[in-house]
């Protein structure tokens, strides 16, 4: 068994750079080697050009924020930002300096005297952050850093960590399973399933443009749609939907698929109309969700299609149970995927 | 016709009462099992000694507790400190330290190891190391005396090896006493640390390291700190009984290395001092309770609260 196979990721100087996929993909795995906690089999890990896959955890310039923290026990809020000073052997007045910077950094000033085990889990989180930056490390990891805090602390921390990583110019990495983190933080993000990357890109790039079956599937919402191909236009492609609407679908990249292929289209790229429109179905619920409505049809050809439509005050989404409705997908919205 | 007030404070009483009752057995334990006999023994080191043994009752003396730290010479009735006490005083706290010391440095390793074991083998190890428990302390140290005597099976594995041309003479010496009170407390160290170890979150070692600790300074300031409880305990545990050890420096270390064990109960015995050997006995006590308290305010002075 292979925990990681054929990983190749090249991540840049200042970057935020999430790795992201379900639980056992391997991010944990890829970032534990990065770290050094575990030794690679095959391949290196190049720091600055400088392999360091040999290296001990404590000879490398990079530093982590542990998923449940590992904060000292016996050690005060202080005494744990200063440990990693006090190993590099830094002096006494830098250490001081230092830490001082840091806890003003996460907001923790007031604290800095109470022991690691009375203070709540967010604090706990900050004073982790705080002993994984202190002593500037080339590289942070971050390995589900808020996956403990609830929803609130979570979106507060998210922009923290953002404002950090620009204030500190630190390059890091982020490993995490929420989608939706990972969107909202990231410089680039890297999908991983079943130790492999998929897809490295912006998070534009990997919600709009999915590589893969996986990816589309994993991030966001998305319909999928059988279709066969009918031809290749001036760089699109030319599929009939099996209500034989033929319509046009970009591509992924250098990717030409043949017969058979399956359409990806994201829910907000597509509309309910009264009549017309590519597809055509029974409506099968309505669910607002006070920002939009999603709104599910049951089509011709079995398959149940989500449109996402956002509200207005003055009119709803015109949909009812029962109706029967046509989809009318974007030009552009419907992409080819590489299966 | 009682009033209320009345009812309440008879029902009180009633209660006080049961309480008292259903907690005698208790206290009579506690009483006859622990307290009693050792104000038996102060009593008896502040009477005078019997000519055959025993105390003269009602006969106050300081006697006993003289000669523990002094002595009279016989012809000219001059005083001077008690050197055979003293020494094997001496003695005794020394190889008790020691030996704490070794099982220390022999035990974390190996607790170290069974703590780091996949979950299901490390109740074999822990099964293993309370074995010799289930033997009995002579006989133990009856074995311990065929591995350590000029024919037994150290000297004789050593000369086969040819490390050595004569056998090391090592019964009846303070090695022999420590030989078999290390071996014979190891497991007192080892489960304590155990106990601790087992449960030390090993992400805080990753952590340490991660923060540019090498391998001596994660031991030095995360796993020895933590674990601290642990070897509070695992120390009193050994440091205890060896100080008061009796079988087996008699059995290994022979007439001439008595321990402080050994010395009461030849008070008790050949020596017919009963006073003395109450006093000894307390002034062990009193050892041992100091040993006590400066390990519990050690422990409550750095890593308290963490065990």
């Amino acid at each position: 068994m292979r925990a990681l196979d054929n990983v190749s990721v090249a991540i840049r100087e200042n970057e935020f750079f999430t790795l992201l996929g379900p639980s056992g993909c391997g991010k944990t795995t890829l970032l534990r080697m990065i770290a050094g906690f575990e030794y690679p089999t095959e391949g290196s890990i190049r720091l600055h050009g400088e392999d360091i896959a040999g290296l001990p955890p404590f000879k490398r310039p990079i530093n982590t924020v542990f998923q449940s923290y590992a904060l000292f026990p016996h050690l005060t809020v202080w005494e744990n930002v200063a440990f990693g000073l006090q190993m590099l052997g830094r002096p006494k007045g830098e250490i001081a300096s230092r830490v001082a910077e840091m806890l003003k950094l996460v907001h923790m000033e007031e604290l800095a005297q109470r022991r690691t085990d009375q203070i709540s889990g967010g604090q706990g989180q900050r004073v982790a952050l705080a002993r994984a930056l202190a002593p500037a490390p080339k590289v942070l990891l971050l390995d589900e850093p808020l996956s403990a805090l609830d929803y609130k602390l979570r979106k507060e921390m998210q922009i923290e960590l953002k404002r950090m990583q620009s204030e500190t110019g630190i390059t890091f990495i982020f490993v995490t399973h929420d989608q939706e983190e990972a969107l909202t933080m990231s410089d680039r993000i890297a999908v991983m399933s079943k130790g492999k990357v998929l897809q490295i890109g912006t998070p534009w790039d990997i919600y709009d443009k999915p590589a893969e079956r996986f990816v589309a599937d994993f991030i966001g919402e998305t319909n999928f749609l059988p279709a066969a191909m009918v031809g290749i236009e001036a760089g699109m492609a030319r599929v009939r939907l099996p209500s034989g609407v033929e319509m046009s679908a970009t591509l992924a990249d250098g990717y030409v698929p043949s017969g058979e292929a399956t359409l990806v289209v994201r829910p907000e790229h597509a509309r309910v109309v009264a009549s017309g429109g590519q597809l055509s179905g029974l409506v099968e619920n309505v669910v607002y969700f006070g920002t939009d409505t999603h709104i599910h049809v049951k089509l011709d050809e079995g398959i149940t299609f989500m449109v996402r439509q956002q509200n207005s005050r003055s009119q709803s989404c015109g949909a009812e149970v029962g109706a029967r409705v046509g989809i009318e997908i974007a030009p552009d919205a419907a992409q080819v995927l590489r299966d | 016709m009682a009033s209320a007030a009345e009812i309440a404070r008879r029902d009180e009483q009633g209660k006080i009462r049961s309480r008292w009752l259903l907690s005698a057995p208790a206290l009579l334990i506690v009483f006859i099992a622990s307290i009693g006999p050792l104000f038996v023994m102060l009593a008896y080191s502040f009477m005078a000694k019997g000519d055959y043994g025993d105390v003269k009752p009602g006969e106050f003396s300081l006697d006993g507790w003289f000669s523990v730290f002094f002595q009279r010479d016989i012809f000219d009735d001059t005083l001077s400190l008690a050197d055979a006490h003293l020494s094997i005083l001496w003695r005794s706290v020394r190889l008790s330290v020691i030996t704490t010391v070794l099982t220390l440095a022999l035990g974390f390793p190996t607790a170290y190891f069974i703590a780091t074991r996949p979950r299901h083998s490390r109740e074999i190890w822990v099964f293993l190391v309370t074995i010799p428990f289930w033997t009995n302390l002579l006989i133990r140290t009856f074995a311990m005396q065929q591995v350590i005597r000029n024919e037994g099976v150290l000297n004789t594995l050593l000369m086969w090896l040819g490390v050595i041309q004569e056998p090391i003479p090592i019964m009846y010496t303070d090695w022999a006493i420590l030989f078999g009170m290390v071996y014979v407390y190891l497991p007192l160290m080892v489960l304590p640390l155990y106990a601790s170890l087992e449960k030390l979150d090993f992400r805080l070692i990753e952590a340490g390291y991660d923060l540019y600790a090498g391998r001596l300074a994660v031991l030095r300031r995360i796993i020895i700190p933590l674990v601290k409880p642990g070897i509070v305990a695992g120390s009193i545990l050994v440091f205890i009984p060896s100080l008061g050890a009796y079988v087996i420096p008699r059995v290994l270390g022979g007439g001439k290395n008595l321990m402080l064990g050994n010395l009461i109960e030849l008070q008790f015995g050949a020596g017919r001092n009963w006073p003395l050997g109450a006093a000894l006995s307390i002034t062990l006590m009193v050892l041992v309770m100091v040993a006590m308290l400066f390990y519990v305010r050690n422990a409550a002075r750095s890593g308290g609260g963490h065990g």
